[in-house]
């Protein structure tokens, strides 16, 4: 069995016996804290977004997510992660929190939880799924139902953004939903579908409302083609949503030519 | 010491409204089937299919899909309990006791005097270790049946390991056959901490739980 | 249900495994001991559920690198990892 020697790069072979003592810093950033909720208002019927003051709230990055705790009277545990909705540059963290039925979380937070109460959270986590202007773009975002929170991340992260930063970044999100009433941040999205240089499709793959001239079916191939950039023109691809959905939008963008290394995922699981 | 957990205001575990006696500490009835598994479903054709008893010296029976249907079949209804928390009650399986498939391996030559303890082994390298009094005595059967039907692939079809008087991981799923232990050998979950006997009206869940 | 939609990916076990890296790792590159396959641990493949960290190779299903906390205790098997090459932006030579 080999270990690190001291010295050596960040490359490991197999985990030393001897683990290395964490940073005050790290250690406060991976600890948990109880933060307050401020406001929350109801995205559809089945969405919820949560507004939180977290005390000491390191800034993060688009794409980011935190890990929820929920301890009981009687010490029963329970923990899920959330990706965070709002952009960095916020002073509060937002989380959208889908309701799904018979889950243990979602419904106390869609339900239960009120403005004053404490939500004991750790993060912001990950460096894999996140995106800000330092990579550039073009940059197109797929989003499959709760998938869309962390891409509104970055889309507000890019909302901030000076003009001429945004003139150098083009956008364009890709996001199906059941039906129109499914759409979370419908509003927003269509507001943002005015700046010059994004791009905002959606596609309802239920139901669809009336005079509908969008897409109505699942995101296929020519889809993605017709909606976003070439493998040629190497855009920055960040897809996000139930598994199926996920594996299949990144597997057409490989077979149509994109890096793999350009196409991001995360993947939230089973369909709702 | 551990930290002083923030206790969430109105936050409770899902009620049990079981029968008392009924649900083991800790655990809530589901009426769902929910599907943990630790890799992709295998996916092996029955005439790929088949089934080993080997012993520590190596000696070994063996049955193709076909052998194994003609061991006698019983059909339990059980109990079952999944160290997550959920339990459902009175699950219909079929299978082939591993009383059955003991007995057909010692007069196939397998000898079973030293073992104490059993390693199931199973397509896409899952393991777990159990007894051989947990698995014997009418406490086990490889079950290829389930609710009348065949069993599903995502439940652990063509055939799975069925111990339910211990938490359900040690029913292992995509099972092709019990290797014969003298000692203990902590399979896939016991070796990340898991209980390696996981009784669940003691609660042992984790390795060290009394 | 298919087990295929159920398993996420290495976004979910990051807050897990920062506990035991003491740093982000999910743009660390792993390299598959079965296979030879690199890539993000961002976008490996985790069946654990709740059970724990089961991270697969995306290529051959091996599990490269298992991880499981309970009450007092991180256990820990990287052994399906040959390489892991962690970015350290701190200690990186300015530009």
């Amino acid at each position: 069995m080999t270990t690190a020697t001291p010295g050596a790069s960040s490359a490991i072979g197999v985990i030393p016996d001897v683990m290395a003592e964490l940073q005050t810093t790290e250690a406060a950033r991976i600890a948990w804290r109880v933060a307050t909720v401020v406001q929350v208002h109801d995205e559809t019927p089945r969405a919820r977004t949560l507004v939180l003051d977290v005390p000491q709230w390191p800034r993060h990055r688009a794409g980011q997510h935190v890990d929820v705790r929920l301890v009981g009277e009687d010490g029963y545990q329970a923990q899920r992660s959330y990706s965070i909705a709002s952009a960095p540059e916020d002073a509060h963290v937002a989380l959208t929190v889908e309701r799904l039925d018979d889950a243990e979380v979602s419904p106390y937070l869609c339900d239960v939880l009120q403005v004053g109460d404490g939500l004991e959270l750790r993060g912001p986590i990950g460096g894999y799924f996140v995106w800000d202007f330092s990579q550039g773009g073009p940059l197109f975002l797929v989003a499959g139902g709760s998938g869309i929170v962390p891409l509104m991340a970055m889309l507000r992260h890019y909302a901030h953004a000076s003009a001429a930063d945004r003139a150098r970044v083009p956008v364009r999100l890709l996001y199906t939903a059941r039906t129109w009433d499914d759409l979370i941040y419908r509003a927003e999205l269509e507001q943002f579908a005015a700046h010059p240089n994004v791009r905002v499709t959606f596609t309802l793959t239920r139901s669809t409302p009336a005079g509908w001239t969008g897409y109505d079916r699942r995101i296929d191939a020519a889809m993605l083609r017709e909606v976003g950039w070439s493998a040629a023109e190497v855009p920055h691809v960040f897809v996000c949503g139930p598994t199926p959905l996920v594996e299949s939008v990144a597997t057409l963008l490989v077979e149509a030519g994109h890096d793999p290394l350009l196409v991001r995922t995360e993947r939230f699981g089973p369909t709702a | 010491m551990a930290d002083k957990p923030f206790i969430a205001r109105g936050f409770h575990a899902r009620r049990a409204s079981a029968p008392p006696g009924r649900l083991p500490p800790g655990q809530y009835e589901t009426r769902d089937f929910p599907v943990l598994s630790a890799g992709p479903t295998p996916r092996t054709a029955l005439a790929a299919w088949d089934f080993t008893v080997r012993d520590s010296g190596g000696r070994s029976a063996r049955w193709s899909w076909d052998d194994f249907q003609a061991l006698p079949h019983e059909t339990p209804t059980v109990d079952i309990h999944c160290v997550t928390k959920w339990s459902k009650f009175d699950t219909m399986w079929e299978g082939v006791s591993v009383d059955a498939l003991l007995s057909a391996a010692r007069t196939r030559g397998v000898n079973m005097t030293d073992a104490r303890f059993v390693t199931a082994f199973c397509d896409g390298g899952y393991t777990t270790n159990l007894a051989l009094a947990d698995v014997t005595g009418g406490k086990a059967w490889v079950a290829f049946g389930y609710d009348g039907a065949p069993l599903p692939p995502e439940h652990g079809g063509p055939a799975r390991l069925l111990v339910p008087h211990l938490y359900f991981w040690k029913s292992a799923k995509w099972v092709r056959g019990l290797q014969l232990m003298e000692r203990d050998e902590p399979g896939f979950w016991e070796q990340l901490g898991y209980h390696d006997h996981g009784d669940p009206w003691r609660e042992q869940r984790y390795r060290g739980d009394p | 249900m298919d087990s295929e939609d159920m398993h996420l990916d290495g976004n979910a076990a990051a807050g897990t495994l920062r506990d035991v890296f003491a740093r982000d790792v999910t743009t660390a590159i792993a390299t598959c001991r079965s296979c030879g396959t690199r890539g993000a641990v961002g976008a490996l493949l985790d069946y654990g559920q709740e059970m724990g960290v089961i991270l697969r190779c995306p290529a051959c299903d091996a599990p490269l690198l298992r991880l499981v906390h309970t009450p007092g205790w991180l256990r820990l098997d990287a052994s399906g990892i040959a390489l892991l090459v962690i970015p350290d932006t701190a200690s990186a030579p300015q530009s």
